[in-house]
């Protein structure tokens, strides 16, 4: 029984902070999720009503909460394999022994990851700029033509996952590159001595040794990839023609564009659903089907 | 205090992922420290230059100036509304002004402005008339209220360019949209269409449009509670519209996709376009020398002559928080004198409000504004109700799915009102008990 009260005790603050900047904030905003809370409410509390389900009803007949849905799984799937296939290319050069300055390298490529938002949209901002950015003068060296990224719908969103990507792939690449090294160099060893190549050896030891990080990068990229905001804020305001308009994009319009703080609460907590359900479908991989782990 | 103890409470439950979070602390209003202004773009940046008189009138009184860009500012003014940290006065855009009266945040003026009146001849006969429409909003008895006072005025017409409009065979800028229209189908014909348009309607910008719906009549029906989009008046405006784009005569493309608008004004690739008063030193600026005496402005044609247009802009207001109101309001009449007027026009390019301003020579005598000043006494305030914002925008994707023929006028107007009649549930049933 004493044993029981000293761990509610220890455990106490922790739970404590949980319950106040966590699960009460959760509560309230399920709460203000059913209830039609906007500018009005503002003004006089007297006018808030309860309104069930109906904003997220209404949420699923609104056109643009489904384009935001479709662009942010269409920032996902394509943004999450190329940020992690580059960060998994980054770890394995960094990890080879063939390459030099590791150090150096390895804080080149984490450098953008730990810079603001901000900061870096600006200057990706002047790369992606249609006539005087370095994207185009590239492209323009190679045969190419200008493409206008940031004013054309077709192609914000690529723009902002080449962005996004470079951002971000820094972080995965120390988880992977951390994991790589953890696989028992003898391994390799012997299957060189069953003569396997440089690419068995990638195949068949490298990649399975990796698969329970690689899911672990895959869930972290994925929830935190579906939560899409600072670079469309900052590079296109959700523009052109909506085509970057993300759902939490969306919500924050919602809230604090127009102040529907009941229907941005509904949005959180459907892309909340949406975040669980993809991330559980992840785990599910996870589970090594030979059962052999 | 209560209520806003509990709003912010209610508040900390969207947290998630939000970055703009409900205020946490609360200033106290000192009296004694300096005014806070805030402003926004390139006024925000100017006003400065424009306070040494007003530093030496009223040695007693400090401000200070926070700029705002304008794409942050509506949200960071509801955010210090919900966080009670709001400064003194402000520069709002006068569409915004029925939200902070809903939320009763603006200290009505009448009484400030009657009094000044005699004092600094502050007279509210001196502003346009449309203009300070914008700012009257109706209180509970009927009455309207001055909710703000006018700073600089904008509003929409036509820049063209007069050589290919004389050459089309038309002496002068058109009055009537059948006339307008004429003209630029005789400019396409003779520039031999492709590339050739008579007019610039950028698709992302709704003004042109609004313009020609309140050339019609309203846009909302029933006291504001309910859209008229889907009705007669609407229809013939939207109709209009449509039909630039769809006989080749307005390119259907947005602002964005035209990487340099005085460029191809320049180059002939359309003869009109809707613009407002900060292009008129865009252009001067901009278009080449040799084409400087080939553009000008003209009223916006109406259906059967001189026509209605846009009551934009933005005015000072005073927050009702504010424990300075008198030191503030002392800044706004310096503000709003002719002398200070006529000084804030030369360094911005604004219009100013004030019919007695525009006795300036810079005004008077520049041909491209005086367009402006013709127009303003024809302007027609959007309707003030706090949801206008949203259904504008609203107004303008319809539009762009009709220009773009992804739906029919009928059925897009149609989809219109049922969305604007969804949106204002809330205002109907507020109506309906009483309340503001």
């Amino acid at each position: 029984m004493k044993r029981r009260q000293v761990g509610w005790v220890f455990a106490g603050p922790a739970l404590l902070v949980i319950a106040v900047f966590f699960a009460l904030p959760v509560a309230a905003g399920l709460a203000l999720s059913l209830t039609d809370f906007d500018l009005y409410a503002l003004a006089d509390l007297s006018t808030l009503r309860f309104v069930g389900l109906d904003n997220y009803l209404r949420l699923l007949q609104t056109p643009l909460f489904w384009q935001a849905l479709f662009n942010t799984f269409y920032f996902v799937a394509v943004g999450v394999p190329v940020s992690i296939g580059l960060s998994l290319v980054a770890a394995l050069l960094l990890d080879s022994k063939l390459a030099r300055f590791h150090s150096f390298f390895r804080t080149a490529m984490f450098a953008p990851v730990v810079t603001t938002v901000v900061a870096v949209a600006v200057i990706w901002r002047y790369l992606l700029h249609t006539r005087y950015g370095l994207i185009n003068q590239a492209l323009d060296a190679l045969g190419i033509s200008a493409i206008d990224w940031l004013g054309n719908p077709y192609w914000s969103m690529p723009a902002i996952i080449l962005f996004a990507a470079w951002k971000n792939f820094g972080y995965n690449m120390i988880i992977l590159l951390a994991a790589l090294q953890a696989i028992p160099r003898d391994l390799y060893e012997a299957a060189r001595v069953d003569g396997a190549g440089t690419f068995a050896r990638l195949r068949h030891i490298t990649l399975p040794m990796l698969t329970p990080t690689l899911v672990m990068v895959g869930i972290l990229s994925v929830s935190g990839y579906f939560q899409l905001f600072a670079e469309p804020y900052v590079m296109t305001q959700g523009g052109p023609l909506r085509s970057t308009v993300s759902v939490l994009y969306f919500m924050y319009e919602e809230g604090f564009r127009w102040w529907n703080l009941g229907n941005a609460s509904a949005v959180a907590f459907l892309l909340f659903v949406v975040i669980f359900t993809v991330s559980w479908v992840l785990m599910r991989f996870d589970r090594d089907p030979e059962g052999t782990r | 205090m209560q209520r806003r103890g509990a709003l912010r409470r209610i508040g900390l439950g969207l947290g998630a992922g939000a970055s703009v979070g409900l205020a946490g602390c609360t200033r106290r209003p000192d009296p004694r420290g300096p005014l806070e202004f805030w402003a926004m773009g390139r006024e925000a940046e100017v006003v400065a230059e424009l306070l040494p008189p007003f530093r030496q009138r009223h040695p007693g009184i400090d401000v200070r100036i926070q700029q705002m860009p304008w794409t942050a500012a509506h949200e960071k003014l509801l955010t210090a509304y919900a966080g009670d940290v709001l400064p003194d006065l402000c520069q709002l855009g006068n569409t915004w002004i029925p939200e902070f009266s809903a939320l009763d945040a603006l200290e009505p003026l009448d009484d400030r402005v009657a009094a000044s009146s005699a004092t600094s001849g502050i007279n509210r006969d001196d502003y346009f008339s449309g203009i300070l429409e914008t700012n009257l909003m109706p209180a509970g008895d009927g009455r309207n209220v001055l909710r703000g006072l006018p700073w600089y005025v904008d509003t929409r017409l036509l820049y063209y360019r007069t050589d290919l409009l004389r050459a089309a065979g038309h002496a002068r800028a058109p009055q009537s949209w059948a006339e307008w229209r004429d003209a630029m189908a005789a400019i396409v014909r003779r520039a031999g269409g492709g590339q050739h348009f008579g007019a610039l309607l950028p698709l992302n910008e709704p003004e042109p449009l609004l313009a020609l719906a309140f050339q019609q009549g309203d846009v909302l029906a029933d006291g504001a509670t309910r859209g008229a989009f889907s009705r007669e008046p609407f229809r013939r405006a939207i109709g209009f519209y449509a039909e630039l784009f769809h006989g080749g005569l307005a390119p259907a493309m947005t602002n964005t996709q035209i990487s340099n608008v005085w460029d191809e004004f320049a180059r002939g690739m359309f003869a009109f376009y809707i613009s407002g008063p900060w292009n008129i030193g865009e252009f001067r600026r901009r278009l080449p020398r040799e084409r400087q005496g080939d553009w000008a402005t003209a009223p916006l044609p109406g259906p059967n002559g001189p026509g209605v247009s846009t009551a934009g802009g933005s005015s000072l207001a005073l927050f009702k928080s504010s424990a300075r109101k008198d030191a503030a309001w002392k800044l706004i009449e310096f503000l709003s004198e002719t002398a200070t007027q006529q000084r804030f026009h030369a360094l911005t390019g604004n219009l100013p409000p004030r019919r007695s301003a525009w006795a300036d020579p810079r005004l008077a005598n520049d041909a491209p504004s005086r367009a402006f000043a013709d127009q303003l006494e024809r302007v027609h305030p959007a309707p003030k109700i706090p949801e206008w914002e949203r259904i504008f925008q609203e107004m303008q994707a319809t539009a762009e799915r009709v220009v773009r023929r992804t739906q029919g006028i009928e059925a897009a107007t149609v989809q219109l009102d049922a969305w604007v009649d969804t949106l204002l549930e809330k205002r109907r049933w507020l109506l309906a008990r009483g309340g503001r």
